[in-house]
């Protein structure tokens, strides 16, 4: 049994990544306030957080405008996951927005930014205001972005098809290769083998995508550059087969289809690394938006992203050594057929 | 690489598209008819973006139409003499070049057809010392894409339905930056802007060109 601890590596690591990404909870937020607007004078704000504990510990709760921090005069909690809140608010703050924090030992630091548009404005206050509290929570879990929220997940699932998909597809540029070089019909048949399961993955990953951006864009699909480029590389690969269907001689074929695989696969990828970075887009890693390595990646996200990269990676080349047997085995069995 | 021998094949192409005129008709004839059609169908067009868009679908089908009989047009014998006089690599460059001026030439022959029915308009306002350019730049771009493709088609026994299907992934990016660009210089925009696309074409007209030069020897021979 040489040769396969890989193989139990894959599963392992995918074991995790779908425990871990699916269990982990995500961190404490506040999501909701019942108001979005305050004057100067008492206001009472009823707040609504999501994965928080307020019923544990009562959260302190307060305002901050420009630096400044006006802290609640009253704090009642309704639930775990609702608290009202009343403010003297001063007159004279000087941004448009106010952010709504709240801390508490169990949550740690929590805000909603940007909650409150502000009237009222002056000239801007002087000092802190109150002292608050800025302990950190312990406890493992994933980011709280708002519009991600719990689709951060799919981080997991949705960017590791395309690491698959692109390994694949260079495994089959390579194989092509040496179809070219050796005119060896079984290079072209793990070429298509690549081919075909890098397809397969190529679906999933724009299925994945699809529905993340339903969820985070609001359709499911957008015209967007990085988009295109994975519409084109399924349209290219999908070509590729029909090459093949149309020629009958399996060394001729196997010569055409290696021409076209390198040919596509290079210009793919310029297009995939070029293109993108000419327009603007939507999609992280482009045009201005910051790729999840940048700020959002922390080290819990890391910590299960990284073992789904090369855990999928493995399944890839796993399902493609088995394809290949398959076909393989129906070559053979087609030849004691013919005799 | 044997500049002669290149120049003498592109004679060769030159003379034998000079013996059978009716290939250059049947290609302006291509544009004209479909612009004719569009004509028809739209009357004059003051929008810019369709219009643009419109014109790049059209040169679009006539490149297809056009580089289709490239490899299409020497039969089995014909081609195996062209092997043993030149080398693969003469052939593909010559035949790459000589594309690609048939492409600039139909591409501005297009324009000119297209400005005459649908309407000039959109024109007026732009920056035609990029916009003309640039529709040259795209015709090239179509020619040296899909002279292999062509060959590659030619040689799997399936003409021009087999190589739309493998050219329209591949040239689909590049139509799109064409589009953005060619739609920039129609709004007047400077080469600030539009010069990275325009930029960026050539990189993969030399992409291409490269990749023709480096497999067209393992498609030619049998």
């Amino acid at each position: 049994m040489k040769g396969w601890w890989w193989k139990g590596l894959s599963v392992l690591l995918l074991l995790y990544v779908v425990f871990m990404g699916l269990h982990t909870p995500l961190g404490p937020a506040l999501v909701h306030t019942s108001i979005d607007r305050i004057a100067p004078g008492p206001v009472t704000v009823e707040a609504t957080g999501y994965n928080t504990h307020f019923a544990k510990e009562s959260p302190q709760v307060w305002l901050e405008n420009d630096g400044y921090r006006v802290c609640a005069t009253a704090v009642t909690v309704n639930s775990d996951v609702a608290f009202s809140a009343q403010f003297q608010v001063p007159s004279g703050m000087q941004a448009n927005l106010t952010s709504l924090w709240a801390w508490s030992s169990v949550d740690g630091p929590i805000v909603l930014r940007d909650a409150f548009f502000t009237e009222g404005l002056g000239q801007g206050m002087q000092g802190e205001g109150c002292a608050v509290g800025t302990a950190e929570r312990t406890g493992f879990s994933f980011p709280n972005r708002t519009i991600l929220n719990e689709t951060i997940r799919n981080l997991f699932f949705h960017v590791p098809m395309w690491f698959t998909m692109m390994v694949l597809m260079t495994i089959a540029f390579w194989q092509s290769l040496m179809v070219l070089r050796t005119g060896n019909l079984d290079k072209d048949q793990m070429a298509l083998s690549a081919v075909d399961v890098s397809l397969l993955f190529a679906v999933l990953g724009l299925a994945t995508g699809s529905i993340w951006a339903r969820a985070t864009w609001g359709d499911w699909w957008t015209s967007d550059p990085k988009l295109n480029g994975a519409a084109v590389s399924v349209l290219i690969y999908a070509a590729y087969l029909i090459l093949r269907g149309s020629v009958p001689d399996p060394h001729k074929r196997a010569r055409l289809a290696a021409i076209y695989n390198i040919f596509a696969y290079v210009l793919m990828m310029v297009f995939l690394m070029v293109l993108p970075r000419l327009t603007d887009s939507l999609h992280p890693g482009n045009g201005g938006n910051p790729a999840f390595s940048q700020y959002d990646l922390d080290s819990s996200l890391r910590a299960v992203f990284y073992p789904a990269v090369l855990g999928w990676i493995l399944l890839g080349v796993w399902a493609y050594t088995l394809h290949l047997r398959t076909a393989r085995l129906n070559s053979i069995a087609d030849e004691a057929n013919d005799r | 690489m044997h500049t002669a021998e290149i120049a003498q094949l592109l004679r060769l192409e030159w003379q034998l598209d000079r013996r059978q005129k009716h290939v250059w008709g049947s290609m302006a004839l291509y544009v004209v008819s479909t612009i004719y059609v569009c004509y028809h169908g739209v009357r004059h067009l003051t929008d810019v973006p369709i219009w643009n868009a419109l014109f790049w679908i059209i040169l679009l089908f006539a490149a297809f139409n056009a580089l289709g009989r490239s490899f299409q047009r020497e039969d089995a014998g014909r081609q195996l003499y062209l092997y043993t006089l030149a080398s693969p690599r003469s052939v593909v460059l010559a035949r790459t070049l000589y594309n690609a001026l048939v492409m600039a030439v139909l591409s501005l022959l297009s324009l000119a057809a297209y400005a005459l029915f649908i309407g000039g308009t959109p024109m007026e306002e732009a920056r035609l010392d990029i916009f003309v350019p640039v529709v040259v730049v795209g015709g090239v771009g179509f020619a040296l894409v899909l002279t292999l493709l062509s060959a590659l088609a030619a040689r799997a026994g399936n003409g021009i339905g087999l190589m739309a299907i493998l050219g329209f992934p591949i040239v689909l990016p590049m139509l799109l930056s064409l589009m953005k660009a060619s739609k920039l210089a129609l709004d007047g925009l400077g080469w600030n802007v539009t010069g990275q696309y325009v930029l960026w074409l050539v990189l993969i007209d030399l992409i291409t060109v490269g990749l023709a030069w480096l497999l067209f020897p393992y498609l030619w021979r049998d």
